[in-house]
């Protein structure tokens, strides 16, 4: 043993111990406390967190309340225009949107998996922070849990928002009506390309970045114009055409959309014929489709192209009573065709 | 989009949608080989502009479509095997077969992963020398070139743990099983474009003597598709009898020779079971002797004499609907036992499955009957 002189009589911790996250890092001692002030409540930094309390509290104004959750599984973690932490902060920020709110606080759940690099969750951790801060939307609350290793992905993340919609505003499905104007905010399918585009390591002429944006201020200045709004949805799984359904069946409407008037790309256009996928069902993470009174198509029109988020904005179709629950695609060369359900994931195409 | 936008053009759709109905003067029935252009006819509602006496009938060439369950019971078989990555194109995994689909193996935890590229598959191999990752290697003469070149590529490497379940087939013998059926009803094709982009369309000149039928070389566009279907009625109402390039922006008559020299090296025609069909001689290939060692059957010989003759579900009438005896719309079962959801047979679940093409774009034809 003397012979040997890498050996030292010393009992150095475990290299990875400052490195990746430990089952430690869930248990409720000094390792959790740690993480929970050097990452989470450093990057968050507000008052209302820095309580550390079970929970948020906060007086209540008039008008309604509206709270969502929406949990984040992505892989990989980081691509380009985004990663799971804006994802997990706009996300929840446009549901509230989509709802008329005002977005006012979020929660934060992790599920962070044995062994993931610290370094890692700092940079998504970073990533939230600095989308909550863009956005004027705190993380006031939050938990963390860790898993062993290959019992989780990587990073899980939950957000919950709360919002509040102002008195006298209503914007609900079961508010389309027959005659309404179909407004989409901008070109459809570069979250899901992009997102595919890493995760498959294609590469395409052009680069395609994620569409992730919070939405919350377009439909605030929407609200305060004064313009009428039945209904706001954004277009996040199942892009385009999965949310034209879901509304056709909730509002008892047919939709017709036509083809040559929804943007999208060139480059996602190309990615998508060479994959054999629709960008109608493209995922999408800052896009939003609005029903408006055909009347109040220009007026909402000329508010959205106000914002950077939604200067692509374009009316895409009408709302009809024929054909109750579904939806038709006047397609390019002019014929019509059912725009459907998918019953998955789209699945690229063999040849 | 270049190249794509004006081969989509709503007023020349018009305009040869228009030849056609001024050429047709009596009925006919054609077929459109290929699984891509049916997806084509449906997404863009193609048919709709053609007059009511032609009928366009849905082909056998979606190579999900005609791959038989005893092959789906073999890849299933193999992909729940401990140490077995296995690589598939996506279209695949939802393919029922008699014990369940792909995706099913991947529930349940084996490796299956979805590739864009046989090369993808070669690399992976590579990266993993103590798995064995066997692929799924289906498609028609258009996928063959891209496994053939991943097979002579493993083979200079040296890389042995890569191997082949090979379902592939070849449309001309298809297309003379249909001829040569008494229930024939095809009295002209849409050959099908990307298949003669890599093979020529020397073959399809005898055939088309040998069976008096006229065939058009066709591609995948809306403006493609109407346009051989233009050339297709004036060859039937003239009466004359040819093959036609279409496509000839993509095809020439010899094809790709580089692609098939590639292919003729590596695989040669074998008889092929095709589902819905049966067994048509010389219609698939296999790897030559000198590439057996990637040939997955003769690797996995041991674990896959395990398995018993794979059976279809008694409702489907994949084979009928694969020979364009019946519309997808006839069968009893569609739209309501089988579903994109719940498959019976593959035309349901491919996106250039028949099946699948006529519930996704036309489930309202039903729906108001």
């Amino acid at each position: 043993m003397s012979g040997d002189k890498s050996f030292e009589p010393s009992c150095p911790l475990p290299v990875s111990a400052k490195k990746t996250v430990q089952l430690a890092h869930g248990g409720g001692g000094r390792l959790m406390q740690e993480l929970i002030q050097d990452v989470f409540v450093r990057a968050f930094h507000n008052p209302m967190l820095e309580l550390l309390h079970d929970g948020a509290t906060w007086p209540v104004e008039k008008g309604t309340l509206a709270f969502t959750t929406d949990s984040y599984v992505v892989r990989p973690l980081f691509f380009p225009g985004g990663d799971i932490g804006t994802l997990a902060v706009n996300g929840t920020i446009n549901d509230l949107a989509m709802c008329g709110a005002k977005p006012l606080y979020l929660s934060a759940g992790f599920i962070l998996e044995e062994g993931l690099s610290l370094e890692v969750l700092q940079q998504v951790v970073n990533s939230m922070a600095e989308a909550a801060r863009a956005a004027e939307v705190p993380i006031v609350t939050g938990d963390t849990k860790v898993v062993d290793r290959g019992k989780g992905d990587g990073i899980f993340i939950n957000t919950s928002g709360v919002g509040l919609v102002p008195t006298g505003v209503r914007v609900l499905p079961t508010l389309i009506q027959p005659g309404d104007a179909i407004l989409v905010s901008g070109d459809l399918g570069s979250h899901g390309v992009a997102v595919l585009s890493v995760r498959e390591g294609l590469t395409f002429d052009g680069h395609v970045e994620s569409d992730s944006a919070p939405l919350h201020r377009i439909v605030t200045d929407l609200i305060e114009s004064g313009t009428e709004i039945h209904c706001l949805r954004d277009l996040t799984r199942g892009g385009l055409a999965s949310v034209l359904n879901e509304l056709a069946v909730v509002a008892k409407v047919g939709i017709t959309v036509d083809e040559s008037t929804i943007p999208v790309t060139e480059t996602v256009r190309g990615a998508c014929e060479l994959l054999g996928l629709d960008p109608l069902y493209v995922a999408n993470e800052g896009r939003f489709v609005a029903m408006v009174p055909a009347q109040q198509a220009e007026a909402v029109l000329a508010v959205m192209h106000r914002h950077k988020a939604a200067s692509l904005a374009v009316h895409i179709g009408v709302v009809t009573d024929r054909d109750p629950s579904m939806v038709v695609l006047r397609t390019v060369v002019g014929t019509h065709r059912v725009l459907d359900l998918l019953s998955g994931e789209q699945l690229p195409r063999i040849c | 989009m270049k190249y794509v936008d004006e081969f989509r053009d709503r007023a020349v759709a018009a305009a040869l949608a228009e030849r056609v109905k001024q050429t047709v003067r009596r009925p006919w029935t054609i077929m459109e080989v290929c699984g891509g252009q049916t997806h084509a006819i449906v997404r863009f509602g193609l048919d709709s502009l053609l007059p009511k006496n032609l009928e366009l009938v849905h082909g056998p060439g979606c190579p999900v479509c005609v791959t038989s369950v005893s092959l789906i019971d073999q890849a299933v078989c193999l992909a729940s095997m401990p140490g077995v990555v296995f690589c598939s194109f996506g279209d695949m995994l939802r393919v029922p077969g008699t014990r369940g689909d792909l995706f099913g193996v991947k529930a349940a935890g084996g490796d299956v992963r979805i590739i864009y590229s046989p090369l993808d598959a070669l690399e992976l191999a590579r990266k993993h020398p103590d798995r064995e990752v066997v692929c799924f290697a289906v498609g028609f003469e258009t996928t063959a070139p891209a496994w053939a070149m991943a097979v002579a590529q493993a083979k200079q490497l040296g890389i042995t743990n890569f191997s082949l379940l090979i379902a592939h087939v070849l449309v001309p013998p298809a297309m003379e099983a249909i001829l040569s059926s008494p229930q024939n009803r095809i009295q002209g094709f849409l050959a099908a474009g990307h298949v003669c982009t890599v093979m020529g369309y020397e073959e399809y000149e005898a055939i088309a003597q040998k069976y008096r039928v006229p065939i058009v070389v066709t591609g995948f566009e809306p403006l493609d598709v109407l346009e051989g279907v233009a050339m297709l009625v004036s060859q039937l109402e003239e009466g004359r009898v040819e093959v036609e390039n279409q496509y000839a922006r993509s095809v020439s008559r010899e094809g790709n020779r580089q692609a098939r020299s590639i292919v003729g090296e590596v695989f040669e025609p074998a008889s092929r079971a095709w589902r819905g069909i049966g067994e048509i001689p010389a219609s698939g290939l296999r790897l030559k002797p000198a590439y057996s060692a990637y040939d997955a059957e003769l690797k996995f010989q041991h674990e896959l004499s395990q398995l018993t003759e794979g059976k279809e579900d008694p409702d489907c009438q994949s084979g009928l609907i694969l020979r364009g005896l019946l519309k997808p719309t006839d069968c009893p079962a569609f739209g309501t036992r089988c579903t994109p959801e719940r498959p019976l047979g593959a035309p349901m679940v491919s996106s250039e499955g028949a099946c699948a093409a006529y519930y996704r774009y036309r489930s309202h034809v039903t729906r108001e009957a």
